[in-house]
């Protein structure tokens, strides 16, 4: 493998236009990202930070209102906002594949399983109707469905939420893509089903060797699935680079507000950080740091000017003025003075 | 958030949607039905000649601008030789007077069983709306001609059957907002505060209906306008020589054949214009006092 | 899902009950049944005889059940004008108001899908806008005046169509327009809704994501779902249009249900009136019975709620 990103973002930015063009609402707002072939990225922020917006930016299946204003998307050498809309969709569902939330609202009630689980490979392969429906059966198997060649010409409404969000993982993977978006693929379902649905993802990621990119609200998921993570405020990446050093020494005051509000099971005490304030309202932003108004360590200027996106060691970077060189030091002096 | 085609990168936004329809106040419906209404009032000033009173010499001339027409007839004459325009004229009166008054009426009982219904629930829910939908299954016009047949024809009558038939749509879409009502704050404060059910009825959930029941009622104008004018137009309706526009349209039938289409077309336009207009504002109305009847 | 059914069941029954109920006492109510029973003119005794025959004399839940009585056992009386018993009538004039309702119906959803379709598709487009003034124009036009409008143009004008009466296709063609008119404009709308409500879903989303061609997403995913409310309000108004079609068939002279209810009126033979109007009433709630009986069997979801 080359040592060349499988998907980079380069300073992407996705914003919802009102209908008379007067609110310009900036859902992802200047990322940069990048994740290698095989490897796993997790994304976390609260509702409304962008992270959905992002996924489906990369799949350029916005809603009507949301336009991409700006930056590059590489994949596999070439960038996505130069491709045609027919050469969009053949990546779509080929090369990249995604998953949704709602997995009982996510496969249409009027078709069997077969004809649904096939038909990315019918559009994409050319395959026949009933290669497709063979290659359907073996898909289901290796997304551990019971007695496949019988649930394979069932309906949706003939399955449990667990088994359904399998199938839609099936879906997912029945091109075998190099990347698979999975958008919050658990929170419908139960803790136990939960668990054995990301055991799932993982060894087809392992099997297939495919890239994932987990959008999340949940660090502890994080922790178990992904080597990679972003952390998503207003739009922006606040902090980004490897799980283990990220969780160990958090840059950005938001990161670790985040760490700090899941409890931990070895912690006796109730460790649970809830972080104060309201999430922002992105058509009204304030000026500087979004996070600014929430943060416990905000200084002046993070105030009056939107901190830059800087490299804190090998493949780290955090939106932070305290993770500038040199402010640190200042903020300091200041807080002390203050006091 | 509806995902549909996919976009193309950086463009400007969509224009605005459904600018005739409810974006600004409905100026012309609202000068249309104002002028109908103007005409109906002063019917009697405004008519050149008696609307129900022709001579045989002077039937089917038509129009002025037409050949064989004259001024003295503008719109023509019927088929007795009376002034097409003076009967449209009081037409509008009809019109006007039985259009408002069977509204008034289908909207006053269809919101008092609606409040009553949608308020006490229990055995009174029970009849009110088993009887809503016992009447609903049949269709409007039908229910129409049947209590006409039983009563006969004429101007009270029509007011009431129209009534009869329109309240059960009231009823039911005023229940629905009052079982909403139910569970808001202020009811159930005043619940608390000791109001008897009378008092929380008439005082607390009649003035939050009467905005569903206005733009109700713009609407239902249109829809009672039609089947008076089916009503008049099949002979169970407003009885002749009245001047009703659904009339005209039945006696001018005869004259259709031959060419004389001012006597169906003119009257057509008239309830057209007044049903469209009604229609048009009320869609306005809907959409300014009460979003939550969008879907209605 | 058996007590669904059952519910349903008796829900309806309630209906055609109090349906019956208000009927008999309108006709009750309102003076001496004989005048509307009897033709003008009847003589002392037949009047004496209608008064014992519906039992005039006794209690007014007598005369109901009475009533009742004749009604299920399919005696709905002589029609005056024709001296025939009106249920043959009725039959005789069936077929007619199938045929017309059947290629109106037709005619409707020709029109109402795909422009509701292509209106959704494009919301906000051109074909939105203009459907939208369709859809107006179509709720707000009393049928008589287009079907007079087609007639002055179709045969005074221009002489291609006959403007009144049955027996060739061409006769078809001016009443099923006029009839369909209206409905063409509510099955638009009600498909552009569907259509959009469809189009929000996740498994529409779940489609475009697989990559499937935009013709496949709409065609296949969205239209389908899309149709199923569309196809059930077909239906029901298939049995409406039976029942509504009494100005069309007046004003160009078809021999259906409608015009039968014309002739009841004008011939002032109401045994023929109520019997268009008692039947009509049964029939639609028959028709929203079945409806809602196949909907449970169909859709598992209202199978589980009860």
């Amino acid at each position: 493998m080359s040592s060349q990103p499988l998907l980079s973002l380069e300073n992407l930015s996705t914003h919802y236009v009102s209908q008379q063009g007067a609110r310009v609402v900036r859902a992802v707002d200047d990322v940069t990202l990048s994740l290698h072939a095989g490897g796993t990225l997790g994304i976390v922020g609260e509702s409304g930070s962008g992270k959905s917006t992002l996924a489906l930016s990369i799949l350029r299946l916005l809603p009507p209102a949301a336009r991409i204003v700006g930056g590059r998307m590489i994949f596999e050498g070439e960038n996505l906002l130069d491709k045609s809309d027919t050469e969009m969709r053949r990546v779509r569902g080929k090369r990249i594949a995604m998953i949704l939330q709602d997995p009982m609202a996510s496969l249409n009630p009027l078709f069997s399983i077969g004809n649904q689980v096939g038909e990315p490979i019918r559009v994409h392969e050319g395959a026949s109707r009933a290669s497709a429906w063979e290659r359907a059966v073996a898909l289901l198997k290796s997304v551990r469905i019971a007695s496949p060649e019988t649930r394979v010409s069932q309906f949706p409404h003939e399955m449990s939420g667990g088994m359904r969000q399998r199938i839609v993982g099936a879906i997912g993977i029945s091109c075998e893509p190099r990347l698979l978006i999975a958008d919050e693929p658990t929170t419908s379902l139960d803790l136990t089903i939960q668990a054995q649905y990301l055991n799932l993802l993982r060894d087809l990621q392992r099997e297939h060797g495919l890239a994932l990119i987990f959008i999340t609200h949940n660090l502890g998921i994080v922790a178990k699935m992904c080597d990679q993570l972003a952390v998503m405020y207003a739009g922006q990446v606040v902090e980004q680079g490897p799980v283990s050093r990220i969780f160990s020494a958090p840059a950005h005051p938001y990161t670790r507000a985040l760490l700090g509000s899941i409890p931990r099971m070895t912690d006796n005490r109730q460790h649970l950080t809830a972080i104060e304030g309201q999430p922002p309202d992105l058509s009204s932003l304030p000026p500087g740091c979004a996070f600014a108004p929430r943060c416990p360590m905000a200084i002046a200027r993070c105030r009056v000017e939107a901190p830059p996106e800087v490299a804190i060691d090998e493949g780290r970077t955090a939106r932070c003025w305290l993770a500038v060189p040199g402010v640190e030091a200042t903020a300091a002096t200041m807080r002390s003075n203050v006091a | 958030m509806t995902v549909t085609t996919p976009p193309i990168v950086a463009t400007e936004p969509s224009p605005p949607a459904a600018f005739w329809r409810t974006q600004g106040f409905p100026l012309v419906p609202v000068l249309i039905l104002l002028t109908i209404a103007l005409v109906a009032v002063f019917a009697d000033v405004l008519a050149p000649y008696d609307p129900q009173i022709g001579s045989l010499a002077l039937r089917y001339r038509p129009p002025a601008w037409q050949e064989g027409g004259s001024m003295a007839h503008l719109l023509g004459t019927d088929h007795v030789g009376r002034d097409v325009l003076s009967r449209l004229i009081f037409g509008a009166r009809v019109s006007m007077i039985v259009g408002i008054t069977a509204v008034l009426f289908a909207g006053s009982v269809g919101t008092v069983l609606g409040i009553v219904s949608g308020y006490l629930g229990g055995w009174a829910d029970q009849v009110v709306m088993r009887v809503t939908d016992a009447w609903l299954a049949l269709p409007a016009l039908t229910f129409a001609i049947f209590l006409a047949a039983i009563v006969g024809p004429s101007e009270l009558n029509i007011i009431v059957i129209l009534g009869l038939v329109y309240w059960t749509r009231y009823a039911r879409v005023i229940r629905g907002e009052v079982l909403s009502l139910k569970q808001r704050e202020f009811v159930r404060l005043a619940i608390v505060a000791g109001c008897s059910k009378r008092v929380i009825m008439w005082r607390h959930i009649l003035p939050n209906v009467i905005n569903s029941a206005v733009v109700l009622g713009t609407l239902m104008l249109g829809v009672v306008i039609v089947t008076e004018a089916a009503l008049s137009f099949l002979g169970v309706g407003v009885p002749p020589p009245k001047p009703a526009w659904g009339l005209m349209m039945a006696d001018g039938k005869q004259g259709l054949m031959v060419g004389h289409w001012w006597l169906t077309v003119l009257p057509g336009i008239c309830i057209m214009l007044m049903v469209l207009s009604a229609n048009l504002l009320g869609d306005w109305l809907r959409v300014k006092l009460d979003p939550q009847l969008r879907q209605l | 899902m058996k007590n669904y059914i059952l519910r349903r069941v008796g829900y309806s029954l309630l209906s055609l009950f109090l349906l019956s109920l208000t009927i008999f006492l309108f006709v009750r109510v309102t003076g001496d049944p004989t005048s509307l029973l009897l033709e003008p003119g009847a003589s002392p005794e037949d009047i004496e005889n209608l008064r014992r025959q519906f039992g005039l004399d006794q209690p007014l839940w007598v005369q109901y059940w009475r009533f009742i009585e004749s009604f299920v056992t399919g005696d709905l009386g002589l029609s005056f004008y024709y001296r025939t018993p009106v249920l043959d009538l009725y039959f005789e004039r069936l077929p007619n108001s199938l045929l017309l309702a059947a290629v109106a119906m037709a005619l409707s959803l020709l029109i109402g899908i795909p422009s509701g379709v292509l209106a959704a598709v494009r919301v906000g487009g051109f074909w939105d806008n203009a459907g939208k003034i369709f859809t107006l124009l179509g709720l707000s036009l009393p049928s008589f005046f287009i079907g007079l409008v087609l007639i002055l143009f179709f045969t005074v004008y221009l002489g291609w169509l006959p403007s009144s009466g049955s027996g060739t296709a061409w006769h078809l063609i001016m009443p099923a327009v006029t009839l369909g008119w209206y409905f063409a404009a509510a099955h638009m709308r009600l498909t552009r809704s569907s259509m959009l409500e469809v189009l929000g879903s996740e498994y529409v989303k779940l489609a475009r994501l697989k990559g499937l061609p935009e013709a496949l997403v709409i065609g296949k995913h969205a239209f389908k779902n899309a149709l199923i409310p569309v196809i059930t309000l077909a239906g029901i108004n298939l049995v409406v249009m039976i029942n509504v079609a009494v100005v069309v068939e007046t004003v160009f002279a078809w021999p259906g249900i409608g015009r039968l209810l014309y002739e009841g009126i004008s011939f002032r033979d109401f045994p023929v009136v109520q019997a268009v109007v008692v039947i009509g009433g049964c029939m639609i709630i028959l028709v929203n019975l079945l409806v809602d009986i196949l909907y449970a069997l169909i859709d598992p979801r209202i199978r589980l709620e009860s």
